[in-house]
């Protein structure tokens, strides 16, 4: 793993997300730039995948299921080489393979459709029910929003996780704080999410989701023991991270920039 | 004649089946009555219990069809399509996962435990959605045998809709099932009556009552609701000039609408209902339910009455 590289990549999404969210006029850059440390280093040191063969036999699965933030999921599916990158520009555009959320019947890399808030972990969890069943080949990564966690499925899903002690699965949390319409800690309150998680039974790390090196050796960790408990890495993030006018400012979660503040963003990004 | 209800024979097919090793199948807490548990029993490897969970139910089944299992998900009809709406469509269809939800206590029929639980717009819930397909079978023979199509023949979702009341054995054994075909049970020339699900029981029964009265009717079985079966319906229409659907579901958006689409914009001929007229269920004994809502083979006749007079006067 080199640090500076997987840095560097980091800023590429944020800006690709940027550009084409501007293009598309549309779309969810806050919540895009909260999880694009992560992103980063689940595609680009932790995975186990083949952009030539997304169809790779043992690979790892990973579900977005906070499926709004697609843009980050694109950037980095592009960057790796699952389809070019002019795609970007086609995003939310009739006939595109990048559709507003994560389809995966039109976007290749794309292993699970979503869109529809707190599916992402059923699914996983489905996954890894499978993997089980075949020997254990894979581990499977779930990525959700703290205020997806609003929802009644994710909890379901974590009691099916720890009963079937699906040691494969490995949910992380963006805890960027905000939902639509506010603070998490005033709309509705999920707080205390490892204890929560905890008492359901899951191992919980808790990180700061920018720090290229503390997810990636937590990875590591979680993936290694195979203890028969999932894994939950609650992944504390700053929504809008990397431009210093979208931090923490809600707007930016489902509105894009104009061209003006893209230019001024983007000459940020390259500052980074 | 024999009686058997839909979910035992579903729970038996699946045990016949079962040996094929991408069979996965799922409840939530209902297995008992959905008739999985004899699945269960045989492999619990590849089984998973949800628990009371109907959205994680069909999560995770479209989880086990990403990875290339064949998920069966079972639970009552009312809580599958109502509960678990979203995860069937925005999850299961719109992906066109190869899952196969199956659920059981569907209409009226699961009698004393009342509205809650009697599930009257499945059929027309699942209908709408793009992708799945629909099918209610007729007796314990049709279910199994459509079952058997569905997990090992056809690659996509498929819902199958299962009674739980004992209904009589109307179909052979060896039928051959094909998804979207309807047959022909007996032929008829005043009009034809298409019924779907366990009430072709009264279907037939109207059928001779009607004969007795010097009327001919044609009926067909038609178990595929999606896709539908348009030969035989724009053959039928043709023929007979008037349907009367049969159906144990509301009359919005089940069968009675599913082949009025397909006639209106066809071979237009009036069309009449036998279904649940926009109500909800409430708890009785199945005959007195079927008598209360109207769906007994009198109640067929009368309105086969009733259509040939309206017949008449448009075509006279």
């Amino acid at each position: 793993m080199n640090v500076k590289n997987l840095k560097e990549i980091s800023n590429n999404i944020r800006a690709e997300v940027l550009k084409m969210t501007t293009n598309a006029k549309s779309g969810h850059p806050g919540g895009s730039l909260s999880m694009a440390d992560i992103l980063t280093v689940l595609y680009f040191d932790i995975l186990n995948h083949d952009p030539k063969n997304p169809r790779l036999k043992q690979r790892d699965i990973f579900i977005l299921s906070k499926g709004h933030c697609a843009p980050a999921l694109y950037a980095a599916l592009g960057l790796c080489g699952y389809f070019s990158k002019d795609e970007f520009r086609r995003l939310r555009k009739l006939g595109s393979v990048l559709q507003g959320h994560p389809d995966s019947t039109k976007t290749p890399g794309v292993e699970v459709s979503t869109g529809s808030l707190g599916n992402g972990l059923s699914v996983g969890c489905g996954i890894a029910a499978s993997s089980k069943i075949d020997g254990n080949v894979r581990n499977i990564y779930v990525l959700l929003g703290d205020g997806e966690c609003d929802e009644g499925q994710v909890w379901e899903a974590a009691m099916f996780a720890s009963h079937y002690r699906l040691d494969n699965l490995i949910a992380i949390i963006d805890l960027n704080g905000y939902q639509v319409d506010g603070k998490t800690s005033d709309i509705m309150n999920i707080e205390p999410l490892n204890k929560k998680l905890e008492a359901f039974g899951w191992e919980v790390f808790e990180i700061d989701g920018h720090d290229i090196k503390s997810i990636a050796s937590t990875f590591k960790i979680a993936t290694g023991s195979k203890n028969g408990k999932s894994k939950a890495v609650i992944a504390k993030t700053i929504k809008g991270k990397g431009v210093s006018f979208m931090e923490n400012e809600n707007k930016y979660h489902g509105t894009p920039l104009k061209e003006d503040e893209l230019s001024l963003a983007l000459n940020e990004l390259k500052e980074r | 004649m024999d009686y058997i209800s839909g979910r035992e024979s579903y729970g038996r097919v699946l045990v016949e089946i079962g040996e094929n090793e991408k069979i996965v199948v799922l409840d939530a807490d209902v297995s008992k009555a959905t008739k999985t548990s004899y699945f269960a029993k045989k492999y619990p490897e590849r089984f998973f219990n949800v628990g009371i969970a109907e959205q994680n139910l069909l999560g995770v089944a479209a989880g086990l069809a990403v990875d290339g299992k064949i998920p069966v998900a079972s639970t009552f009809a009312v809580f599958a399509t109502c509960k678990a709406l979203d995860q069937i469509r925005n999850v299961i269809c719109k992906s066109n996962l190869n899952v196969k939800i199956v659920a059981t206590h569907a209409g009226l029929t699961v009698g004393e435990d009342g509205a809650s639980h009697q599930s009257v717009e499945d059929i027309s819930i699942m209908r709408s959605i793009p992708n799945i397909v629909v099918i209610i079978p007729a007796d314990g023979n049709e279910a199994a045998n459509a079952i058997k199509q569905a997990v090992l023949n056809y690659v996509g979702p498929v819902y199958i809709r299962l009674s739980r009341f004992e209904s009589p054995i109307l179909t052979k054994e060896d039928d051959e099932f094909t998804i979207g075909k309807a047959k022909v049970i007996g032929r008829g020339s005043d009009l034809t009556i298409v019924s779907t699900g366990i009430l072709l029981a009264n279907a037939i029964k109207a059928r001779d009552c009607l004969k007795q009265e010097g009327v001919s009717a044609a009926l067909v079985n038609l178990p595929t609701i999606k896709p539908i079966d348009r030969d035989i319906l724009l053959g039928y229409a043709k023929k007979t000039k008037a349907i009367i659907t049969v159906e144990e579901n509301t009359k919005i958006g089940g069968l009675y609408s599913a082949v009025s689409e397909v006639l209106s914009e066809s071979f237009p001929v009036p069309i009449m209902s036998i279904s649940i007229n926009d109500k909800f269920g409430m708890s009785g004994s199945v005959e007195d339910l079927s008598k209360y809502y109207s769906l007994t083979e009198k109640d067929i006749v009368s309105k086969s009455l009733e259509l040939i007079k309206l017949k008449e006067r448009i075509y006279s």
